[in-house]
């Protein structure tokens, strides 16, 4: 990953979370910092309790016990307004109303900075201009959102958070129900965003190579614990893979960037232990 | 803020007016209905007040209105006439508001007061008044609102499951609401005959015999509350999103939800006290006015398309058959019955309700 132009200038970080749904624990004990200016990635196998966690991360949930710090002060005693202009978020499967229109949705982004004497200026629309632009929906502005392809509906619910104007993202998955094509072309969006805007951005992802290419630091959890946190060349090795995912793996560096790549071996596949590369089916 | 090299910032300058121009389109077409609708309502009300067994010609209506002309057209209109044309003009109207308030908060098109069972609460203490305690005017306006809020509360705790999603309350007050027809229908048959005719009559919807009193109260009432939910409109637009994207955006949503959900449900209340329950005026006219508009929420428009529906239903209601007059409700449901049936095809077609 390339370096940031210019780094952000809010800080997020968890202390001690104790974090539960009902009565039924889902992660204890978690602390961590997002590092300023990043991408952050949180990966781990289903009901891990990551979603929880960036859930808590966003104000969504508030934690049992510790607490979630945005620029030093507990971000659950914030004004909503307050943590709306610093931290964006874009959950796993938003709904858009009926019928409303690209650039009507992205300008509901707008709504921590607006008030009810002031509900539109000049510079709102510049602000969802450059949205629209950077997520290359402008020319989507007048179409109904219901119409859209799963793709292009994705990149106007990331402008519709970029108009928000945050130097913090967070995002829950942004990448589930799209095609290969166009998961990556989501990454990229992000990626650009960080690097030439120096926005953190924090995410759940599920594909681990994807993690592991388009992030700076990744975080690992298992049952509600943090297992591992740092880059993804520090973190992703095979016993991890086996240890949180529960899979045996080859890791191997991906021909592209070079980043860890995780090839899982299955049942069915045998691995040489000299060397590391399959060799042969198992004999079943 | 994404590129500043001088050559982007007049290309900038044109990529903000593609906004700039769209959002001024919508707002003329918004105004463009805006007035059509106006106009019609004023023909409406006009004709509303002018025809009937003593015709009143149209250049003598509106100074009839505001007090002058001949005494005779005075005393039909200030007396007779206006007050039933304003009861139906307010009545239409808050039905129309209550209706796109609540189908915008639920995200649901079912999710209207007649539909969850807000009305039916109305109705069932209404009918209680009538054939339980015998009461009349007053006493029905007072019970039926009192039915109104006590229903409202009641669905709402009963779908309140960390948070109201909408399809807990669009269910639980379907279910609630067929309840409480049972308990009107079990009140009709123990009722005499004349207070099951008057008690049905009232629960058909109805402008007839309308005076001053019942204007008062819609009156008040709209005067109060369309003003807070014009004003409540901007956290109602975030509000139609799911609930973790409103929070994300800076509404409180619980707060903002509440106050939303009490208006919506003392406008309904209201109407439904002054009129009975007309059928489907709040449940057509929102998306009626939505389409006008192509806006994903247009909350004027969707009053003056429930008034508008009301005064020409019940104008239709008056004169159809005359002399004799049909209770209003009979047209409205006529009108929204088809556009029910069309939306539940739909929704069992695309799979969603």
């Amino acid at each position: 990953m390339n370096e940031v132009r210019r780094a952000a200038t809010h800080s997020l970080e968890a202390r001690g979370l104790t974090l539960a749904y009902e009565k039924v624990e889902v992660a204890k004990g978690l602390s961590l910092t997002i590092p300023p200016g990043r991408i952050t990635c949180i990966v781990g196998a289903n009901a891990c309790g990551k979603s929880t966690l960036l859930r808590a991360l966003s104000r969504l949930l508030k934690p049992q016990k510790g607490s979630v710090l945005l620029d030093g002060q507990s971000i659950h005693r914030l004004p909503t307004k307050t943590v709306a202009m610093n931290l964006g978020i874009l959950p796993q499967s938003p709904i858009a109303p009926e019928g409303i229109t690209v650039a009507d949705l992205v300008a509901r982004g707008r709504y921590p900075h607006q008030k009810w004497f002031r509900q539109w200026s000049r510079s709102d629309e510049e602000v969802i201009t450059d949205a629209m632009l950077a997520t290359r929906t402008l020319d989507l502005a007048t179409r109904p959102v219901d119409e859209l392809s799963g793709g292009q509906r994705q990149r106007v619910w990331i402008a519709m958070a970029l108009a928000q104007g945050t130097d913090l993202m967070l995002l829950d998955e942004p990448t589930t129900f799209l095609d290969l094509a166009h998961q990556v072309e989501v990454l990229d969006l992000l990626v650009e965003l960080n690097q030439d805007e120096g926005r953190t951005i924090v995410m759940v992802l599920h594909d681990l190579n994807h993690a592991c290419r388009y992030s700076h630091h990744l975080i690992a959890m298992l049952d509600g614990r943090l297992v591992a946190d740092g880059t993804p060349e520090e973190v992703v090795t095979e016993a991890l893979v086996k240890d949180v995912f529960d899979l045996r793996s080859v890791v191997m560096a991906d021909p592209v960037s070079g980043t860890p790549m995780v090839v899982p071996i299955g049942r069915h596949f045998n691995v040489n232990e000299e060397d590391g590369l399959t060799v042969q089916p198992a004999k079943s | 803020m994404l590129d500043t090299g001088p050559s982007t910032i007049a290309r900038g300058a044109d990529f903000a007016a593609i906004v700039s121009k769209a959002r001024a389109a919508a707002r003329a077409r918004s105004a463009a209905v805006g007035l059509v609708l106006s106009i019609g309502i004023f023909l409406s009300f006009a004709i509303s007040v002018g025809v009937g067994d003593f015709p009143i010609p149209f250049a003598e209506v509106v100074p009839a209105i505001f007090g002058f002309g001949s005494p005779d057209a005075r005393f039909i209109v200030q007396t007779l006439r206006l007050p039933r044309a304003l009861t139906g003009l307010l009545v239409g109207g808050a039905f129309g508001l209550s209706g796109a308030i609540f189908q915008s908060l639920a995200r649901n098109p079912l999710a209207s007061p007649d539909i969850i069972g807000i009305t039916a609460g109305a109705s069932a203490a209404a009918v209680f008044v009538i054939v339980i305690l015998g009461g009349g005017g007053l006493l029905i306006s007072i019970g039926s609102f009192a039915g109104a809020l006590v229903t409202a509360a009641a669905i709402y705790l009963l779908a309140y499951r960390r948070g109201i999603t909408a399809y807990r309350l669009v269910l639980v007050g379907i279910g609630v609401g067929a309840v409480l027809s049972s308990v009107t229908s079990y009140l009709l048959t123990r009722a005499q005959i004349w207070e099951a005719q008057r008690a049905t009559v009232w629960l058909t919807g109805s402008l007839n015999g309308r005076g001053w009193e019942h204007v008062h109260p819609v009156g008040l009432a709209m005067a109060a509350l369309f003003p807070a939910v014009l004003i409540l409109a901007r956290p109602l637009k975030a509000l139609q999103l799911d609930d973790d994207t409103a929070k994300g955006i800076g509404v409180v949503v619980e707060n903002y939800r509440r106050w939303l959900v009490l208006a919506g449900v003392a406008l309904a209340a209201v109407a439904t006290a002054s009129a009975g329950p007309v059928a489907f005026v709040a449940f057509v006219a929102p998306p009626i006015a939505r389409r006008l508009t192509r806006s994903s929420l247009s909350l004027l428009p969707a009053a003056l398309v429930g008034a508008l529906l009301l005064l020409v239903s019940d104008l239709v209601a008056r004169r159809a058959f005359a002399p004799t007059e049909l209770p209003v409700g009979v047209i409205t449901g006529i009108v929204g019955a088809p556009y029910l049936l069309w939306l539940l095809a739909r929704a069992s077609k695309i799979g969603r309700g």
